[in-house]
């Protein structure tokens, strides 16, 4: 039996998505816990590690499985998203491992904190990472996240350099990261990476607000509205001026 | 195969068949009707995308906007008007016109637009029950003849039904059933009209019904020929009525115009002489397309003059009306007609089916707007043209107007020329007819069950006394015991009841222009049908896998059920659950299979509710599921509401698991997804719905509903209807306009899962 399959980690749930989890249809795992406090996160309920369940890839991948013909007609792949998959190295590496044996084209989404917990191995069972850079001036990131900046730009870095292909995920929150400058600092950082094929630049919604009720936590962004279509145009036009491919 | 004679053409050396035929190439089809074959040797595949497309022209956008002030005022009454003193036939009504000088293609099935015709011979309760719903008087001599000189399908069916049929009838155990009006689902081979001219048409059925003659005269000869002989009466007031309109149809098309409209009026005839819960048009484009291509290489027609004609023709498609009651509008959503017509498909010789006229057929979603008939079905093959794949996908986006169906199930099953009636039921054109058959429903069934054959809503006894599930907790071998009964019993009633009902059917309201444009012998196929797979299989799954108790009224019937524990539900591309949905369906066809059928009509089943889940789901008590009495199944093969929670996908791949083989005549699914699921940006949504539709196909799903729509726009459709009077949304096998359907169905719609991821 291979190593991977045995490897377990905590998840908070898996699910099959067209179009937003990386290119085509996929199945998705989500693991579970997170190192950052996003202050608009949609996921609040992946924040912890111990609200997990308990999991071993092999299981995870033989719930892949079925889907894998759909997926590769389909030209879709597998994600490990989360929470912050990096947060657990170990099972992240084990699915993406096992997807890759299973025939499908892998993804990772990570925010980039924990790059240096991806080893070699994990990093070439991926294919495509798609990476969230939150905002641009530390001290945004720090008061956005309450985390430093610096190991995300670390790891971009050390993707560039094993021209691992990266989409970069900036979400235009009204208020924190709409600010032209801060736009213009991360545009012309991907721009300079050379292994980025594309940003999407998101919208921040509110749909996230009823979880935070659920879960008895206060939403701190509940009185932001989303930002006009007019701003994410604009921002969307930054990276473009930047020469990359922003949608 | 239907021989031609060579004293056919009224010239009589076939001078003005070469005339009509110039330029096509082959010929076998030249000496048989043989229009599958006309189109292999002439259709011109097309691969390119829709850039040649033209928009609306004047007169089009013209024309349709003096019938748009109508539908206003047919939503607001519910029908625009009723000639309620002439029985309809292809000839009772002089010509009509929406304005004879823009119409490029004419004929209305009455003399006016929008003004329904009454059809009594299907049965005259229904008519004055239609009739006296909008605020009409019955005709009183209509009445008279109706009631003393001439008998009815109607009447007649339910002198032959048993006590048995009756009672589970009237209890919603079967449902739906085509026993006081036309039964519809037969598509006549209108292109025959075009192709060859009626005298040819004639002549052939005068050929096969010579053949006969030397039989002895036992009941189904006499049959036969009493038929054919109504099939050829019925073909010559065909060429009487398109005389009444100035066009001579007796010799083949000679060009475009007159091949499209030939054609329509093969099909009108039959939308003049039967009122068929569906009324497909077959598979018309690629045939004419030849037609259109011709004119356009011989300078006679540009790409704007062919769009117009395929815009006009489809106006006419649109304005479709038959007279029916609220009761079946409610039950059938919206004043449906079924106008199904199939675009695309791959040929048995590997070529694709697609042409430049596939890609009209679909603009006029654009040109006129969109609108729920004709009902344009897409035959989906991951071999398609890309530029096709994208092109449907994009009109997905667009309208949600469109439906899907997997050619290559069909295509091994029925050939390449293959078309569907109504939703899903597929069918050789001009070679395959049905006797359509509702559905039985299985919750329902599962209940008498538990409940030794009685209703759980009215305690009255429906199917026979069996010792009732007795203990605390429902134990899963011994309901699948008793369901196997049920079911058995199940069958054998609801067969009966197709049988009588299409028996009866033939002898009272025998469509005799629709049978004229198929080949003797037709080969006819009992299409069944099952509504409440999902209830019925998250139930049993309730019972296999958690723990289900059953509460009983004081008369000891099993009202309500406990359930403690987790089960797995149907929609979630597990096996557990879904391999009892397989299992079920295998079970009742096997069963359905084993009765004795009318005129030996090959069985047949079909998952597919239309959107009359909703009035079963209310005909049907508390479930093990834990759905509550009343509440509304999941339409068709759907997983139920919320049930599915894996999204679009996993829901697709647990219904692409229910066995074609036994569920031929179809398998339904409907989705609905808002647009950001499917991707970011408008390319990739095109992209990744194709991607989708080819893996369901792959996958061995037979249908899919597309509808890509906010929740937001439906809601807001529901307050101002008249800001949506085109709103079209697709249900179970069909669109309909979504500010026609009852406040109740559009809740039912909403409450439906709403993928917010695919």
């Amino acid at each position: 039996m291979a190593a991977w399959r045995t490897v377990e980690g905590k998840v908070h749930s898996w699910d099959i998505s067209t179009g937003v989890d990386g290119p085509g249809t996929r199945f998705v795992v989500f693991t579970a816990g997170c190192p950052l406090r996003c202050l608009y996160c949609h996921n609040p309920e992946t924040w912890r590690l111990r609200d997990g369940v308990p999991a071993s890839a092999g299981e995870l991948i033989d719930r892949a499985a079925p889907f894998r013909r759909f997926i590769e007609v389909s030209g879709g792949g597998f994600t490990v998203s989360g929470g912050e998959p990096l947060l657990q190295p170990a099972l992240t590496r084990a699915l993406l491992t096992g997807a890759r044996e299973l025939g499908l084209r892998t993804a990772l989404d990570t925010s980039g904190f924990l790059g240096a917990r991806a080893d070699e191995a994990l990093l070439d069972a991926t294919d495509l990472v798609l990476l969230d850079i939150k905002a641009w001036q530390p001290q945004t990131y720090r008061a956005l996240t309450s985390a430093a900046l610096t190991p995300t730009l670390t790891f971009a870095r050390r993707l560039a350099a094993a021209r691992k292909p990266v989409w970069i995920r900036f979400v235009v929150v009204p208020g924190w990261t709409d600010d032209a400058a801060q736009v213009d600092g991360i545009a012309e950082f991907a721009a300079s990476l050379g292994n980025v094929e594309r940003v999407d630049v998101l919208p921040f919604h509110r749909l996230g607000a009823p979880k935070y009720a659920r879960l008895g936590l206060r939403f701190p962004l509940a009185e932001v509205a989303p930002p006009p279509a007019e701003v994410v145009d604009r921002v969307r036009r930054q990276f473009e001026a930047a020469g990359l491919v922003a949608v | 195969m239907s021989l031609i004679t060579r004293t056919q053409w009224p010239a009589g050396d076939g001078v003005e068949a070469t005339a009509a035929w110039r330029g096509f190439r082959g010929g076998a089809w030249r000496d048989q009707i043989d229009v599958a074959g006309f189109i292999r040797e002439n259709m011109r595949p097309y691969e390119g995308d829709g850039a040649f497309l033209a928009g609306p022209t004047e007169r089009t956008t013209t024309l349709w906007h003096k019938l748009t002030g109508l539908f206003a005022e047919e939503r607001r009454r519910g029908l625009y008007d009723v000639d309620a003193s002439t029985p309809a036939s292809i000839t009772a009504h002089a010509p009509g016109y929406i304005d004879a000088d823009l119409e490029l293609i004419v004929g209305l099935q009455t003399d006016a637009p929008l003004r329904r015709a009454i059809m009594p011979n299907g049965g005259y309760r229904m008519v004055e029950a239609g009739l006296r719903a909008y605020g009409y008087w019955p005709d009183p001599k209509v009445r008279e003849i109706f009631t003393k000189y001439r008998k009815t399908h109607n009447d007649g069916v339910f002198d032959a039904y048993t006590p048995q049929i009756l009672a589970a009838r009237k209890a919603g155990v079967i449902t739906g059933l085509p026993d006081a009006y036309g039964r519809g689902r037969i598509i006549g081979d209108y292109r025959r009209v075009a192709h060859y001219g009626v005298d040819a048409l004639a002549e052939a059925k005068r050929a096969e019904r010579a053949r006969l003659d030397p039989r002895r005269a036992s009941a189904d000869v006499i049959r036969d020929r009493e038929e054919l002989a109504e099939q050829i009466r019925a073909l010559d007031e065909l060429k009487r009525m398109a005389a009444a309109y100035g066009c001579d149809i007796s010799g083949p098309a000679q060009t475009a115009r007159e091949a499209v409209q030939w054609l329509y009026f093969g099909f009108l005839a039959a939308a003049k002489e039967q009122n068929g819960a569906a009324m497909s048009l077959g598979r018309t484009s690629s045939f004419l397309d030849v037609y259109l291509e011709r004119d356009i290489a011989e300078g006679r027609l540009s790409e704007s003059a062919a769009q117009e004609l395929i815009d006009d023709f489809v106006i006419k498609l649109r304005i479709i009306r038959f007279l029916r009651t609220p009761e079946y509008d409610q039950l059938f959503s919206g004043d449906p007609t079924w106008v199904t017509e199939c675009l695309g498909g791959m040929a048995e010789d590997g070529r694709t089916l697609v042409t430049r006229t596939s890609f009209r057929f679909l603009q006029t979603l654009y040109n006129l707007g969109p609108a729920p008939e004709p009902n344009l079905t897409v035959l989906w093959s991951p071999r398609l043209p890309e530029a096709f794949k994208q092109f449907c996908a994009q009109v997905s986006l667009d309208t949600s107007a469109i439906q899907y169906e997997n050619d290559e199930l069909l295509r091994p099953y029925l050939g390449d020329d293959t078309a569907i009636a109504c939703c899903v039921s597929g069918m050789r054109v001009g070679k395959d007819m049905q006797f359509f058959g509702a559905r039985a429903n299985l919750a329902k069934a599962l209940l008498y069950a538990i409940n030794g054959g009685r209703d759980e809503m009215t305690g009255a006894q429906v199917a026979p006394p069996t010792p009732p599930v007795t203990g605390e907790v429902l134990g899963f071998e011994e309901v699948w015991q008793a369901y196997d009964q049920v079911l058995d019993w199940l069958a054998e009633t609801y067969v009966d009841a197709l049988n009588t009902i299409h028996y009866m059917h033939d002898k009272y309201a025998y469509e005799r222009v629709q049978m004229a444009l198929h080949d003797y012998p037709v080969r006819r196929f009992l299409a069944t049908g099952i509504a409440g797979l999902s209830v019925a299989v998250d139930s049993l799954s309730a019972i296999r896998y958690a723990k289900v108790s059953p509460v009983r009224d004081e008369t000891g019937l099993v009202v309500d059920y406990m359930v403690t524990g987790d089960f797995p539900a149907y929609g979630n591309n597990d096996d557990r659950a879904d391999d009892l949905a397989v299992q079920l369906v295998e079970a009742f066809m096997a069963k359905v299979r084993r009765q004795p059928t009318y005129r030996a009509s090959i069985p047949t089943l079909s998952v597919l509710t239309i959107t009359s889940n909703v009035v079963y789901g209310k005909h049907t008590g508390n479930t093990p599921d834990g759905r509550r009495a009343g509440e509304p199944f999941a339409p068709g093969a759907n997983p139920m509401n919320g049930r599915d929670r894996h999204g679009v996908v996993a829901s697709a791949l647990s219904v692409a698991k229910l066995p074609f083989d036994h569920a031929r005549d179809g398998i339904s699914l409907t989705t609905t997804v808002i647009p950001d699921s499917l991707g970011r940006t408008p390319d990739e949504r095109v992209a990744n719905l194709a991607g989708v539709l080819d893996a369901y196909a792959d996958t061995g799903g037979y249908h899919m509903n597309v509808n890509v729509l906010r929740r937001e726009t439906l809601l807001d459709a529901m307050a101002h209807p008249d800001k949506y009077p085109q709103l079209t949304i697709r249900v179970s096998g069909y669109a309909v306009n979504f500010v026609r359907l009852t406040p109740e169905q559009q809740r039912d719609v909403l409450s439906r899962t709403f993928h917010q991821s695919m």
